[in-house]
């Protein structure tokens, strides 16, 4: 009955360039949505306490510019939400038992708080006191970011996998403890980075339409306050940012240290590693890493990897080959190779199948309780059984490699852009005609979106091959489609979002252009 | 609680939820009707004014009844998705559009004019309750897909659960009776649509012109929706032998499932007559503009109890007509007794959820 057809490499290919472009649109106004919220908040709470009508304009012209952002942010994400039943059907049996939850309980609880208060929040103004209108404004933020809360433990729990255990007879992972998997470190630090990392978003988007402003010598009054706030607003997050980004780093080298590898193009580890600040990475091929050696060009600071990773000037980080051909871990323990893995990875899924069918054919066979403690014992290596090749688990270095840099060079750009800003802003009369500040802000903005995306190309294209880490690789969690109705649906994303996108950014310059926030 | 006890809450909670968003609907059916019931640009923008308001309540809605699903029966998740994808990408492009129509159609800026966002709205307005529909109808039509847990272990194709043809669920539109509920759907969003209308916007003739279409509307649902609803109270059901646990087919199981849950009988009974009360007193007194919420709670009624007569009593909700045992069980298809418990406890927020949702809405309607 079950014709089995061999899954056609191309159709995961497709699979996961759709993936990609919707998270990467998804992304594109998701940091404004939750950046924006925050500083919204500030301005209607100054409206609140001052009483003074020009805050409240104020408050209004940015929300304005939120909820043009706002529709699209929710158009995107439905999207990404019905993907993982349509285009990673395997994965959502597989893992649906812990991954679900999240999902559902992000709808339960946050898209509900923010669609109920950012309709106050539009349509309130003159329906509700000021009082009540504030806190829908704050609530809808609150929403936001507890729906970013839940969507990264879902995230967080795929790049390291917790609270759960395999269950033969479902064939598929099950919860133990939703504790373990909503409080993992893993998961906190990822909530800390990416929240901060938008309000930063939200800071710089900010001060360049209010530079602009400042350029064509309009609003100035406005452009000057709202600089204010979000110059103090940017430092701040800029600072969280970078420090729950290092916090990342450590969570990466213990539980994804092929990651760190591609992130650093390291091929042979060893103790007190060195971190490269640049080195010439070919861009356009994988790197012969095998070989050993280092990048060419490479300039690096002594011992920072390590100090980077484990938080000891000595620490041990794994390079390529060694998470290849085994090591021995500091605490003694020894780490197997590629094909020792790959070989009990095989040892689980051919135990799980004849556990099935000496089950189907008699429950209390004797031979089950041997076959269920093997599948134990080789469990921890599962995904490694289809992988066919060791470069396979070795994800794609140069774009890892220079998105990483791309992150960390805009984040310390950054760091130096809102500190000149905020001192003018809050020391000098930043109306003045300081041009160069002016546009630099300006340039900031799509500095910024890219250092953004850049995050999660490191995190999502660092975990590959894996769909969940050591468990499910892409090949065996994708959907039974043909690829040719993927590459149609990607082509049909790509031109709606694109268009989406450039409608949005041309009203955006329109409510920008016409500033009037009496309507 | 029992693991049986927390399926069958679990099926309840979605089952409400597919009610309050056929109910919701009502944004996609006034959208549908927006070129009828306003003809200057006034009108128009009164009634999309009226909807714009609700329309993220119903999107939620939708997102929160796949989120439930995925949690609560992700292998139902997985094998819809995944194999009718193409039905459900139609619905899910048709809503994306949806999602920034309403910001977009009057700014300026916006590129493609007000017109091509609104057609936009009428375009989800139809195809979206229609594909809905004819997506539920397979609860009790059987779709075709084949589902094989063993097959995690094929190394060169470990995929579960696959479409047993290559239309990747499209072939479900060919079937009669799918289109029959689709189109029932369809007019039943436009009837709501139009109650929800007269109810919310103060103005004569939008008002006169929802009730001309409330009476088209009624006509065509109470049609398809009746045919449809008789053919399944007829029809062989899949039911779920008690002692093998295999899927047998039963003559009139679904009256059966009626007969031995008679309170379900109640339900749909008095979802039907509030729905007709809601309808007639609306047509027969020009003053009574409150029809949307006894029409509403009507429809709330039936629609729940139509998706627990297919899910429970031993009943296979999500029927193959592939292959007869792939057909999905609330059993065989449930998350873990651990997961579906903990969902329990995130549940019990719902009433709070639902409290100030309605609380918000009684302050900004006030005036
Ligand atoms: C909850 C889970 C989750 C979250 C929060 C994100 N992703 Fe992701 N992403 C996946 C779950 C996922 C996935 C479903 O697991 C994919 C598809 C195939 C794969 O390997 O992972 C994936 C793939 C994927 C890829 C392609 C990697 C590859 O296949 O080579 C990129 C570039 C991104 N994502 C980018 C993003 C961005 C910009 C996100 C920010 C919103 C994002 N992801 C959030
Ligand atoms: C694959 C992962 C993701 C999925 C499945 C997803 C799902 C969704 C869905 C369904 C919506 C629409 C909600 C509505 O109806 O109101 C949405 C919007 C949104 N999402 Fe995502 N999302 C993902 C990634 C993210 C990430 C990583 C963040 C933040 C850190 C995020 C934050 C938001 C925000 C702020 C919005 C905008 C408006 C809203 O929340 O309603 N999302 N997302
Ligand atoms: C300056 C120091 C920074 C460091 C050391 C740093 C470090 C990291 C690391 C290690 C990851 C990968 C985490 C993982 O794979 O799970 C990451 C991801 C990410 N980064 Fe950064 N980052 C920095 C700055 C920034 C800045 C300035 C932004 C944006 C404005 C940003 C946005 C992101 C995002 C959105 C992600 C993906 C979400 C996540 O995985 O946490 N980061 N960062």
């Amino acid at each position: 009955m079950t014709h089995l057809m061999t899954i056609d490499p191309t159709l995961i290919d497709w699979s996961r360039a759709q993936f990609a472009l919707t998270a990467i649109y998804h992304w594109l106004f998701v940091p404004l949505t939750l950046g924006l919220a925050l500083i919204m908040g500030i301005m209607e709470t100054c409206y609140y306490r001052t009483g003074k009508p020009f805050w409240k304009d104020t408050a209004i012209f940015w929300q304005r510019l939120f909820g043009v952002n706002f529709a699209i942010g929710v158009a995107t994400g439905l999207i990404l939400e019905f993907e993982f039943g349509t285009n990673w059907s395997n994965y959502s049996w597989f893992v649906g038992d812990i991954f679900g939850a999240p999902l559902a309980i992000e709808g339960i609880v946050a898209f509900f708080m923010e669609s109920t208060f950012v309709a106050v929040m539009f349509f309130g103004w003159q329906k509700v006191s000021r009082g009540f209108h504030l806190a829908a404004t704050w609530l809808t933020g609150l929403g936001a970011t507890i729906s970013a809360w839940w969507i990264l433990v879902a995230n967080a729990w795929m790049q390291n996998p917790v609270g759960c255990t395999f269950n033969p007879n479902t064939v598929r992972n099950e919860m133990t403890s939703f504790a373990e998997v909503a409080l993992s470190p893993f998961a906190i630090h990822k909530f800390c980075h990416t929240v901060s990392s938008t309000w930063v978003v939200g800071a710089v988007f900010v001060c360049a339409v209010s530079c602009w402003y400042l350029l064509h010598r309009r609003e100035q009054e406005m452009a000057r306050q709202s600089i204010k706030i979000a110059s103090i607003v940017g430092i701040a997050a800029a600072l969280i940012t970078m420090m729950t980004g290092d916090f990342s780093a450590v969570q990466v080298a213990e539980k994804q240290p092929m990651k760190l590898a591609a992130m650093e193009a390291l091929y042979d580890g060893g103790e007190g590693v060195s971190l490269t600040a640049v080195a010439a990475v070919n861009p356009f091929e994988q790197p012969n890493y095998a070989k050993g050696g280092e990048a060419p060009l490479r300039i690096a600071i002594p011992k920072g990897l390590s100090l980077l990773a484990t938080h000891t000037p000595n620490g041990f980080v794994p390079g390529v080959n060694d998470l290849l051909n085994g090591y021995t871990r500091p605490d003694g323990q020894r780490e197997p190779s590629a094909e020792e893995k790959m070989m009990r990875g095989r040892q689980a899924i051919t135990a799980l199948a004849q556990y099935r069918k000496i089950k189907a054919a008699n429950d209390n066979d004797t031979r089950l309780p041997a076959l269920e403690a093997q599948l134990k014992r080789d469990m921890p290596f599962f995904g490694y059984g289809y992988i066919k090749d060791r470069a396979e688990l070795v994800p794609y270095i140069p774009i890892n490699f220079y998105a990483f840099r791309v992150m960390v060079g805009v984040g310390t750009l950054l760091m130096l852009f809102f500190l000149i800003i905020g001192h003018m802003a809050w020391r000098n009369d930043i109306t003045r005609p300081y041009r160069w500040l002016h546009w630099a802000a300006l340039a900031m903005l799509p500095l910024t979106y890219v250092a953004s995306e850049a995050g999660w190309i490191v995190a999502e294209l660092g975990r590959q091959p894996w769909a969940i880490q050591d468990m499910l690789p892409t090949v065996a969690a994708v959907s039974n489609l043909s690829a040719g109705s993927v590459a149609t649906t990607f082509f049909i994303f790509l031109a709606l979002f694109t268009l989406l996108l450039v409608v949005e950014v041309s009203i955006l310059c329109r409510v920008i252009k016409n500033y009037n926030a009496h309507h | 609680m029992t693991y049986e006890f927390l399926q069958q809450y679990w099926w309840f909670i979605v089952s409400l939820l597919g009610a309050l968003l056929v109910f919701l609907l009502f944004v996609q059916g006034a959208n549908s009707l927006v070129f009828r019931l306003g003809q200057t640009e006034d009108e128009q923008r009164l009634v999309l004014e009226s909807t714009g308001r609700k329309w993220e309540i119903t999107f939620t809605t939708l997102v929160t009844f796949g989120g439930a699903f995925f949690a609560s029966f992700p292998l139902f998740y997985s094998t819809s998705f995944g194999g009718a994808y193409w039905l459900w990408m139609i619905i899910l492009f048709s809503f994306v559009l949806q999602a920034v129509s309403y910001e977009f159609q009057l700014k300026k800026g916006n590129l493609l004019g007000a017109r091509t966002f609104r057609c936009f709205l009428v375009f989800n307005g139809v195809v979206g309750p229609t594909l809905l529909g004819g997506a539920v109808a397979t609860f009790f039509n059987g779709s075709n897909f084949v589902v094989a847990k063993a097959n995690l272990t094929e190394l060169a194709s470990p995929v579960i659960s696959r479409w047993a043809n290559g239309s990747a669920g499209l072939d479900a539109l060919l079937d009669p009776w799918n289109l029959c509920l689709g189109v029932a759907v369809l007019f039943l969003a436009r009837m709501l649509g139009a109650l929800y209308i007269i109810n919310n916007v103060d103005h004569a003739t939008i008002r006169l012109r929802a009730r001309q279409q409330l009476v088209a509307a009624t006509l065509f649902f109470l049609v398809f929706f009746l045919a449809f609803f008789g053919w399944v109270l007829l029809k062989d059901g899949y039911a779920v032998d008690a002692t093998t646990g295999a899927i047998v087919m039963e003559p009139m199981k679904y009256l059966h499932n009626y007969l031995s849950m008679p309170l379900l009988l109640v339900l749909t009974v008095v979802g039907v007559a509030l729905l007709l009360y809601g309808v007639a007193r609306s047509l027969l007194f020009p003053h009574y503009v409150r029809g949307i919420w006894p029409v509403g709670i009507g429809v709330v009624l039936v629609v729940l109890s139509l998706l627990l007569v297919a899910g429970l009593g031993a009943t296979a909700y999500y029927p193959s007509n592939a292959d007869l045992q792939s057909s999905l069980t609330l059993a065989n298809s449930c998350s873990s007794e651990f997961t579906l418990r903990t969902m329990f406890y995130v549940s019990l927020l719902v009433p709070f959820v639902v409290a100030y949702i309605a609380y918000v809405w009684r302050v900004m309607d006030k005036k």
